[in-house]
């Protein structure tokens, strides 16, 4: 993982976070949590937070960045949006998870060996190359890079999965899978245009 | 009746029984599906990390091929789908800034999207274009006897709220009270089954799972059904899983809600896909009367 080494730095990379989230839609309500909780209270898997997601808030306008990013809080949240409804603030803590996921993965920041950046990534290439998901596909390269034991603690259900057709061999292409790579092209160039 | 349908990645692969199920079901109750044109992933949960708008334009290429193929609402079945192309919709009313790029992004592959098709989750459908009333005569194998826990999932109705309330949904559970079935008091309704956790933190998803078998034991509970591709394979896939950490014994049928639905109005078990479950579903479907 990329240590923050300069003041300097962590505060440019402050600046760079905070205009990224305030730019997100609602993302500016952040400056008005009262640190009540609730998302914490809410949160199925705040009890394997290092921080839950009410301290994350606090140490990201707190321009604890080292903190925010290096922390397992956001690889943890699996979008079941319980603290997003409840809110009294109306912060959509959900898709401020998703922001700083996206942060620390441009920034580098995300860590080496986290097996939650790599099955990010691993759908997202699926989905480009063929249009949709193909589970086995993606299934099959998370194993190959981040867990060799998955197949034998696995194989009892894989194999009756596999026998009920539930793991077809190949994915079947879209026609418009192109359509994908052009749209996240375009993207890419108004936000390098933006900055 | 007719509808648009977006069967969702998972529907080609786990979740097959989900999409064969509901394509039954449906043409049972005489409602029309037609498959949504050369549909791409929604964008589940992980494009969202990628960039927001990705997402977005991503989903939205759905959404104008559906404006482009018909009038008819997009009706979808996978909870994380729904959620994502509902959201789509709202961000865009919601946001100028959001709308506008979504359209750049889809004038690069020569489309463009209004925000305005309605996109209605399978139970909403049933629910409130059908209703309880109609969808009680209809049925032939009334569930008399089987106690039935409701499990809606996270993305059912959070974040969007649009049939059914956040906090406590209760349409699932009214709908099976309308096909005879009794539905216990389930307390794991809304609570998370640990997603794609169970790949990437596995100890963590298989107590959530744990939690939720053990909730749905205790109100006595025949079967669980679900409304989600992801849910129904953690919560059924994954029981052998827990039940090694945890020194258990579930041993609870599970099917998607389209399948047992699918019994009461008379459809074979064959052509609900049954066989296809990890957990044995033959007592479930032995407890309907013939």
């Amino acid at each position: 993982m990329t240590e923050l080494a300069t003041t300097s730095e962590a505060l440019a990379l402050h600046k760079q976070f905070c205009e990224d989230v305030m730019s997100m839609p609602g993302g500016e309500k952040i400056k008005i949590c009262q640190q009540c909780g609730t998302c914490t209270g809410s949160c199925p898997t705040s009890y394997l937070m290092d921080w839950g997601p009410r301290e994350i808030i606090a140490a990201f306008r707190a321009g604890m960045i080292d903190r925010v990013v290096k922390s397992n809080t956001i690889w943890l949240c699996t979008s079941c949006y319980s603290c997003t409804v409840r809110c009294p603030a109306g912060i959509k803590i959900t898709d401020l998870m998703y922001e700083l996921k996206r942060l620390a993965i441009k920034y580098d920041l995300a860590p080496k060996d986290g097996k939650a950046p790599a099955m990010t990534k691993y759908f997202v290439d699926s989905v480009h190359k063929h249009g949709r998901n193909h589970e086995v596909e993606l299934m099959t390269k998370f194993m190959l890079t981040k867990d060799w034991g998955l197949p034998f603690k696995f194989a009892g259900t894989g194999l009756k999965l596999f026998t009920a057709g539930r793991l077809p061999l190949f994915a079947k292409n879209i026609k418009g899978k192109d359509e994908l790579d052009k749209i996240s092209a375009y993207l890419d160039a108004q936000e390098a245009k933006a900055q | 009746m007719r509808y648009l349908y977006y069967p969702g990645c998972s529907s080609e692969a786990t979740g097959k029984a989900y999409d064969i199920s509901t394509r039954a079901l449906m043409g049972k109750l005489g409602v029309e599906l037609v498959e949504l044109d050369d549909w791409n992933c929604c964008g589940a949960t992980s494009y969202f990390s990628v960039r927001e708008l990705d997402s977005f334009a991503i989903a939205a290429r759905n959404l104008a091929i559906a404006e482009q193929q018909g009038d008819e609402d997009l009706c979808v079945i996978c909870n994380a789908c729904y959620t994502t192309l509902a959201k789509t919709n709202r961000y865009m009313a919601d946001s100028p800034e959001v709308f506008e790029a979504v359209n750049g992004a889809l004038g690069a592959v020569d489309r463009s999207y209004s925000g305005q098709k309605p996109v209605r989750h399978i139970m909403d459908v049933l629910i409130n274009d059908i209703g309880l009333e109609a969808l009680g005569e209809k049925v032939t194998h009334r569930l008399t006897g089987l106690k039935v826990a409701c499990y809606y999932g996270c993305q059912y109705s959070r974040p969007m709220g649009a049939f059914d309330d956040t906090e406590f949904p209760v349409t699932m559970d009214q709908f099976f009270q309308a096909l005879g079935a009794e539905t216990v008091d389930f307390p794991g309704r809304v609570k998370c089954c640990g997603g794609m956790m169970m790949l990437t933190k596995e100890q963590g998803a298989l107590r959530l799972c744990q939690e939720l078998l053990k909730g749905a034991q205790d109100a006595g509970a025949d079967v669980i059904v679900c409304a989600c591709p992801l849910c129904e394979m953690n919560v059924e896939g994954y029981q052998p899983r827990v039940n090694k950490t945890f020194g258990t014994n579930f041993d609870i049928p599970v099917m998607y809600f389209t399948q047992l639905a699918g019994l009461a109005f008379g459809a074979d078990p064959k052509q609900l896909a049954i066989d296809k479950q990890i957990v044995s579903c033959d007592r479930v479907v032995a407890a309907i009367p013939a």
